[in-house]
């Protein structure tokens, strides 16, 4: 047991709003109290007191994350943890290994993580990292937009039968691969790649099945809704990083309008076009739009200044970002599902499309108005490493701030963006929802992003400075089931997360058509496909609906 | 007397990195009485797979595993630069645990590829790889280049099931709609299946990828038609780079052929550039052909724990990745370590006589399930239940898909994964006392 005093509470969720509140814990839980006097007493006065946070999307474990370690050895030279008598060593300051990951994230008084996105067949390996990534409950995004079966399945002509096989298929991806929710990356667009082919469009047919990214996208959304999934489509769209992808973005908006949707790394899916074609912001009519559209929610995927690691399943996107830098590439094409791209990157401040990005990022988090619907990312590591967030909370939270960097951004920013003239600074409160509370509502987490009783006994404890980014920078406290986890930015104690997964309403089955094509054309046995129980040793189950 | 059969299907075969998915074994009273499906090499290991097995000994007298892990644990704590070795055919659950105890130890780790596809992860370093998993060369791939490698004698289902004869989506025909070229320095059985053997002569592979390079961006390259390469004409070469640009969907399998010929991580790397520039101009991919089971999960595995994937040291508390300086052979050769423990991998047959010697000058513990060359020397010999046989676990095929490996008969022996766990947890109450 355990109580927490004299604190300022956070608690969006429960409208506690920066008041003094005690915070009583027993057995993992946040309960009502009171608690007996003998209960062991932390004393938060000077301090903020928030929920545990949510990293909704992030770059963490898997294939491709252990590509991009594989790629940079060089981003370990000054970057490396040694071991203690609780903690094992690591290193990489861009792509941290699995337990530097878990220790930097609780530092920042995170607890709950979600891998981006995993391709059903290299879900073992996504499971096998994240066993490896300590402290946090962590879960995982299952990659459907370029999958055979699901666009077979779409393919077929009469609706009804079509609806009943697209169910089966994510169903049975989610349980095969013990995933949290259906994520899209740009759809039909990898595969048109495999055939060479360029670009698609909403309505380009993409072989070998002629459905468009316009079916993917309606098809899935309309699919997780069925199955009542916490979490709607998780949707990285076409074009990402292309000049002038606002007008597409808009497009894909509407094509969704009505359904629920969440847009990720919104930033780099928001630029306008100028005169000469070169890179602008659409922030102002993406956030106008999505202020309307109350169904949908986003995470900004801000730009962080300095060297980093794009890495995602939109192959074409990290093969033409190869082709205009040059450098390390590493790509993987994985059969009948996705294929994925690794490729080192630096964002200058001097750079003027770099400076652009980093504009949008914050335009679009001070511009659309709600932060239940507008999260915290840098898509970590696409935008920039995840251990930036107290900087970036310091850019939210303080204009003086934000207007300094204008002396170090490309001379030219202003005539392409607008953030010069946003006045807008987030609010404590503000903070604890697009960190936590936000994340936590949008992923359909009931126990999670609050402090109310029943929750989970996850709780940030922050030091109060005027410089937000010293006072983000590493918890006071950070307690995770009710166990202490960090002490002054150091970490205490160390012990395997929850494993988050799905309590589906239907059994995940494939149509026979659909089995027999599986059988006829994978190279994995139907058998050994499905991620067993061993991956996943302390699972939690998230009932859909 | 009623024998208690029971058949196991898509059961995993663990020797190569082919992993095929779908052999077929047959238990009777808890031995394995037939496979079906395998290859040759596979069925082998799998009908031998329960005899042969070592006593746990100490300086070759047999002792209790209790007993075994004691002196293991003695032996590991008191030495002043110990090495910790194998990886290659065991779970990554079990790899997990030793590069827990390497780092315990402040030790140091390496893995078998540090001297056969190391230098191609070194190369992927410098430049990265574009690459594929086995289903799209079966379903798409319409040229297949081996290069410096002989799947039909080392990796025998890999042209049947994944590269040569596969029946894909896009080729329903299988061997007839694929074009196969090898290059390799000597006729093999896999050159003589082929559609166009390219015969080079030996230590030059940096330099026909760099051609290669040339021709396919149509660079001009200062020499005539008839001019020698490789000791082959510009003309031939000139002609595959032509089918490189012609092929809709093409991958490169490299063997050892490439990555320990002269230039070693220079060839993989000049190879990765001709294969990432030919995806300019259609995709075009490659594949290193690993050889143990699991030795790719062994680099994932410590990559993802230490950020490298081999040769790492642990000696400052952090991990630091140095290969020569950290690899088997270089440490052994220098006689740098003092002790070794060694998984999953037998030193006694793979490594060059005079470093492997080394070993059998200092203590070494050594888990394994089958009497081999390295049991006959090593000072701790713990038996071991076969994973994939006797114990379940992941295993990363060569294109890094992981499967799970399943125990289908009981054995007497605790697993890797078990005995290292005790090793780990008496190191560290050793180190605590």
């Amino acid at each position: 047991m355990l109580r927490i005093i004299n604190g300022k509470v956070y608690d969006p969720v429960n409208r506690i709003h920066g008041e003094i509140r005690d915070i009583c814990i027993r057995d993992q839980k946040i309960v009502e109290g009171p608690l007996p006097p003998e209960t062991e007493i932390i004393d938060a006065k000077g301090c903020v007191v928030m929920p545990g946070g949510v990293e909704i999307h992030s770059h963490v474990a898997g294939a491709k994350v252990n590509n991009g370690r594989m790629l940079c050895p060089e981003d370990s030279a000054d970057h490396f943890r040694a071991h203690t008598e609780i903690l094992r060593s690591g290193c990489n300051g861009v792509v941290p290994t699995t337990f530097l990951t878990g220790y930097e994230y609780a530092r920042l008084g995170y607890t709950t993580l979600f891998e981006a996105a995993v391709p059903p067949l290299k879900a073992r390996h996504a499971h096998e990292e994240l066993r490896d990534t300590p402290i946090l409950d962590t879960g995982c995004y299952t990659v459907m937009g370029n999958n055979y079966l699901v666009m077979k399945a779409l393919n077929e002509p009469d609706e009804i039968s079509r609806r009943e096989k697209l169910m089966g298929v994510v169903a049975w991806l989610l349980e095969s691969t013990r995933g949290y929710a259906v994520k899209i990356v740009n759809p039909g667009g990898v595969e048109n790649w495999k055939w060479n082919r360029g670009l698609v469009d909403l309505d380009t047919p993409v072989p070998p099945f002629d459905v468009t990214p316009r079916m993917i996208m309606t098809g899935l959304a309309r699919t997780a809704y069925e199955l009542k999934l916490p979490h709607p489509i998780h949707l990285h769209t076409n074009h990402l990083g292309e000049p002038g992808n606002m007008a597409y973005t808009l497009e894909t908006m509407k094509a969704l309008s009505g359904s629920r949707a969440h847009f990720t790394h919104l930033q780099f899916h928001s630029y306008d076009k100028s005169k000469r074609g070169g890179f602008a912001s659409g922030a102002v009519a993406i956030a106008e739009y999505f202020n309307n559209h109350p169904e949908f929610t986003c995470d900004a995927g801000l730009i962080v200044f300095g060297p980093t690691m794009t890495m995602t399943a939109d192959a074409p996107m990290e093969f033409s970002l190869h082709q205009m830098k040059g450098g390390k590439w590493s790509n993987l094409d994985i059969e009948m599902e996705t294929g994925s791209g690794v490729v080192p990157i630096k964002y200058q401040p001097d750079s003027l499309v770099n400076a652009v990005q980093w504009c949008l990022g914050l335009e679009l988090m001070l511009l659309i108005n709600d932060p239940w619907r507008v999260f915290l990312s840098t898509d970590h590591p696409n935008a920039g490493p995840f251990t930036s967030y107290p900087l970036l909370i310091k850019l939210l939270m303080d204009r003086d701030f934000r207007m300094s960097w204008y002396e170090m951004l490309h001379p030219k920013v202003k005539e392409y963006t607008c953030l010069h003239d946003l006045t807008r600074e987030y609010s404590l409160e503000e903070i604890a929802i697009v960190t936590r509370s936000g994340p936590a509502r949008a992923l359909g987490l009931k126990n999670r992003g609050h402090l109310g009783a029943g929750a989970y006994a996850d709780v940030a404890i922050y030091p109060f400075f005027d410089d937000k980014q010293k006072m983000f920078s590493s918890a006071s406290y950070l307690i995770k089931d009710g166990r202490v986890v960090v002490r002054d930015g150091a970490i205490k104690e160390s012990f395997s997360g929850r494993a988050l997964g799905l309590e589906l309403p239907v059994k995940g089955e494939l149509a026979g058509d659909l089995k027999e094509y599986f059988e006829q054309y994978s190279t994995v046995a139907f058998s050994n496909y499905r991620v067993e129980e061993e991956y996943t040793p302390r699972p939690e189950l998230i009932r859909c609906g | 007397m009623d024998q208690e059969l029971k058949v196991h299907s898509d059961v995993i075969c663990t020797f190569c990195g082919c992993l095929c998915d779908d052999i077929e074994v047959e238990v009777v009273d808890n031995r394995i009485s037939k496979v079906k499906k395998a290859c040759m090499i596979g069925r082998n290991k799998l009908m031998h797979a329960q005899s042969n097995n070592p006593d746990i000994t100490i300086a070759g007298k047999p002792t209790s595993l209790d007993a075994a892990i004691n002196e293991a644990v003695n032996i590991l704590t008191n030495a002043r630069f110990p090495l910790v070795y194998g990886l290659s055919s065991t779970t990554t659950e079990a790899q997990r645990e030793m590069v827990e105890i390497a780092e315990i130890l402040n030790a140091t780790i390496d893995n078998p590829s540090s001297y056969c596809h190391g230098p191609g992860l070194m190369a992927r370093q410098q430049v990265g790889l574009s690459s594929c998993t086995l289903g799209e060369v079966k379903n798409r791939a319409d040229l297949v280049i081996f290069w410096g490698c002989n799947p039909l004698e080392s990796h025998v289902r890999h042209l049947t099931r994944y590269s040569v004869s596969a029946k894909g989506m896009f080729h329903p025909e299988g061997r007839k709609s694929r074009k196969i070229v090898s290059i390799d320095i000597r006729p093999t059985p896999t050159t003589k299946s082929s559609d166009w053997f390219i015969q080079v002569t030996p230590g030059n592979t940096f330099e026909i990828a760099t051609l290669l390079r040339a021709l396919v961006a149509n660079n001009p390259i200062g020499k005539g038609d008839d001019a020698l390469i490789a000791g082959v004409a510009v003309s031939k070469w000139r002609e595959l780079a032509e089918m490189i640009r012609g092929c809709k969907y093409g991958v490169i399998f490299f063997g050892l052929g490439v990555t320990q010929c002269r230039g070693r991580d220079i060839n993989v790397e000049q190879l990765a550039v001709l294969v990432s520039e030919i995806n300019n101009h259609t995709r075009f991919y490659a594949m290193a052909m690993r050889g143990h089971g699991n030795v790719a999960g062994g680099n994932q595995v410590m990559t993802w724990q230490t950020g490298f994937p081999l040769a790492v040291n642990f000696s400052r508390g952090y991990p630091r990745y140095n290969p020569g300086e950290f690899s088997v052979i270089g440490l052994l050769a220098r006689k740098e370590v003092d002790a070794a423990l060694i998984v999953a991998t037998d030193p006694g047959a793979h490594l060059p006589a005079d470093t492997g010697d080394h070993l059998k000058n200092i203590p070494v513990i050594y888990l394994e399930p089958h009497n081999n060359p390295t049991t006959e020397w090593a000072t701790v010999v713990i038996p071991v239940a076969q994973a994939g046989v006797a114990a379940s676990g992941t295993y990363y095929r060569m294109d890094n898909v992981p499967l799970r490996v399943k125990k289908i008969v009981d054995s007497d022996h605790l697993s890797d994964e078990e005995v290292l766990k005790r090793i780990k947890e008496r190191i560290t109450h050793a180190q605590n006392y």
